[in-house]
């Protein structure tokens, strides 16, 4: 596997904490993405990693610390700033627009692309055809890509669970970001589906160079897939390293298999 | 002929893109729009039956071809944006005040100021596209609060529209020109010079309204636009996390459909009625709407005619029925029995195919093409 060329730091997390309430999903957490890398974000049940990805795109807005995404630091932003300066993800439960067909949820993908207006749209002529045309293209490129040229008509909400994981994964693709948020993209799959969806993300970071963010439970997916992997824990950051030495740290066997009091 | 689609390839995306990629089913449309066009002013021409009398233009294929259009706006609303309204009514009563008022000459007297603001009576054709916009004006200002409330709610805040305007137009006799009955009558229908007077002149002008509007809105819900609307129909998180602006897209539906529904009023109140008085746009007239929706078909143009159709033509055929058969029955009994058919007929289809008409034709689409066999 490919190891990222540059150190260039392209997300900085620093000292968010995030809370609802009395619960506090995430204390001072600092961690950094570099570019072109595949960053993997582990922990047991409730430690905070869909939080800490969600504080990422935007979705929630962190209590307390700073977010600095291509060199433009922040508290706060609204999901679609976060979708404009490049960042996209896939959910942990699905969420596709389950009454459109695999084809225009990938399309769905394309909207920051698209320029032309109500009116260009409605006459459906000229620029607003080529311009759809042109979009048409490089969603047909991604629908080859993860091999679903077979369902592109078919409404999503028919497709079987792995494939519509698939098609998520297209519907981000098409937005061609920057960073790349995966929400457990292998949660409940087969082995089969699994290793299928392992060399996507592979490719992915391969080709593209697109830097990804993923949270998985998988340990073997984990330990084989990323670059460099950060342990929380209760929302605190417990362990960040390579997977070797994350392997190896005593907070983190501690994290998982419990210890004895 | 079978119904099959082997051996023909698309080459291009255009082509694959088209809104019947399918040879057969655009032969369909061609035969379908021929006696739109040429089939029924030809024989209402030469008085064939069953265009001998003007009943059949005049009571139901002028308002099911009106009413179509208004369930166009509706369904870019509900089916497509998946933002519930019962107001339907009052955009159309938008459109048709507003068209009204254009039509006969704007005058608004600035008393404080001693100036008057005053319009000359427009030409029909702009009013009637200027009561659109009016009604989508309005339409932006009531899709307002859908930025903050979802479904029933959303229904509710858009009932308020609907009993507000009801009030406004029986009100405030400024809209009515100061009618004092309140019923208003519509300016000469003159088109380019061109009168359009008689049923059939009537409904080619609505067939060439409810044609262009139907491919515009096809042309908007295939497109970017469109898939934003159902997006944020289906999951607007998702959609927010992908770049669609809530806000953008929400209002942008509202405009189209209260637009779309602000014209079809007008043309309601100009060419159907003639004469009209507020009640024409009552809450019975959103209800009646959205069930043309739910029927046809959420999210489909198509499923807008059909339901359309149903929920107009078929009444009246059970009307019509026993008569035809010499079945002796009194009116009244006719009348509850159109009540309770039509009534478990509805509730028969929605059981069997809560989708709507639109849905049942995709699959029985879906069925012949592999037929005679079952996959």
């Amino acid at each position: 596997m490919r190891m990222p060329d540059t150190s260039e730091v392209l997300l900085q997390v620093e000292g968010v904490s995030l809370a609802f309430g009395g619960v506090k999903a995430l204390r001072d957490v600092s961690l950094d993405i570099r570019k072109g890398e595949i960053r993997a974000i582990i922990g047991p049940n409730g430690a905070g990693k869909t939080s800490m990805l969600n504080v990422i795109n935007g979705f929630y807005h962190p209590n307390r610390g700073a977010i600095t995404f291509k060199g433009r630091t922040r508290a706060q932003m609204q999901p679609f700033e976060a979708s404009r300066g490049g960042i996209a993800r896939t959910f942990q439960n699905v969420a596709l627009f389950k009454g459109m067909s695999a084809l225009d949820n990938i399309m769905a993908g394309r909207t920051l692309k698209m320029r032309r207006g109500l009116l260009w749209q409605m006459l459906r002529y000229g620029p607003a055809l080529a311009e759809e045309i042109e979009h048409r293209h490089r969603v047909e490129e991604i629908i080859d890509f993860l091999e679903i040229e077979a369902i592109r008509k078919v409404p999503v909400a028919r497709l079987p669970y792995g494939l519509q994981k698939r098609v998520e994964l297209g519907r981000a693709l098409a937005m061609e970001p920057d960073l790349l948020l995966l929400d457990e993209p292998m949660a409940g799959m087969n082995l089969e589906e699994k290793k299928d969806m392992s060399r996507f993300i592979i490719d992915v970071n391969d080709h593209y160079g697109t830097t990804i963010a993923l949270i998985e439970h998988d340990m073997a997916v984990v330990m084989d897939l990323s670059h460099r992997v950060v342990v929380l824990d209760h929302g605190v950051k417990i362990a960040d390293g390579t997977p070797d030495e994350v392997k190896n740290n005593q907070a983190v066997i501690e994290a998982y298999l419990g210890v004895a009091h | 002929m079978l119904y099959r689609e082997a051996g023909q390839f698309k080459t291009t995306y255009a082509e694959d893109m088209a809104i019947f990629p399918i040879r057969q089913d655009r032969m369909a449309l061609a035969i379908l729009l021929g006696i739109a066009f040429i089939g029924v002013p030809l024989l209402a021409d030469f008085d064939i039956w069953p265009f001998g009398s003007d009943y059949l233009l005049r009571a139901i294929l002028l308002p099911f071809l009106i009413l179509a259009l208004a369930a166009i706006g509706v369904n870019i609303l509900v089916g497509y944006c998946g933002q519930i309204s019962l107001g339907s009514g009052a955009f159309m009563a938008i459109g048709a005040y507003s068209a009204y008022k254009l039509g006969t000459g704007v005058h608004i007297p600035l008393a404080w100021l001693d100036f008057a603001i005053s319009i000359p009576p427009l030409p029909v054709l702009l009013s009637i596209l200027l009561g659109g916009l009016a009604a989508a004006v309005v339409g932006i200002l009531f899709g307002i609060p859908s930025l903050r409330i979802k479904g029933l709610y959303l229904a509710v805040a858009t009932l308020a529209a609907q009993f507000f305007f009801d009030w406004v137009f029986l009100r405030v006799s400024w809209f009515t020109n100061y009618a004092p009955s309140g019923s208003v009558s519509a300016p000469t229908l003159d088109f380019f010079g061109l009168n359009v007077g008689t049923p059939i002149e009537r409904y080619m002008l609505c067939l060439i309204f409810v044609t262009v509007f139907a491919v515009l809105a096809k042309n908007l819900v295939r497109g970017n636009l469109g898939r934003q609307w159902m997006a944020i129909r289906d999951m607007d998180i998702a959609a927010e996390l992908i770049g669609i602006r809530p806000l953008y897209a929400k209002l942008t539906a509202f405009a189209v459909s209260s637009f779309i529904i602000g014209v079809a009023g007008a043309l309601w109140a100009f060419v159907y009625l003639g004469s009209w008085e507020p009640l024409a746009f009552s809450i019975e007239r959103s209800l009646q709407l959205l069930f043309m929706v739910i029927i046809g078909g959420l999210g489909s143009i198509m499923g807008s005619f059909i339901g359309a159709a149903f929920i107009l033509i078929l009444p009246i055929m059970l009307n019509l029925l026993p008569t035809q058969l010499g079945v002796p029955l009194s009116t009244e009994t006719i009348t509850h029995l159109e009540f309770i058919i039509f009534g478990s007929l509805i509730c028969y289809l929605l059981i069997k195919e809560p989708h709507g008409f639109a849905r049942l034709i995709s699959i029985g689409k879906e069925k012949l093409r592999l037929w005679p066999f079952p996959y």
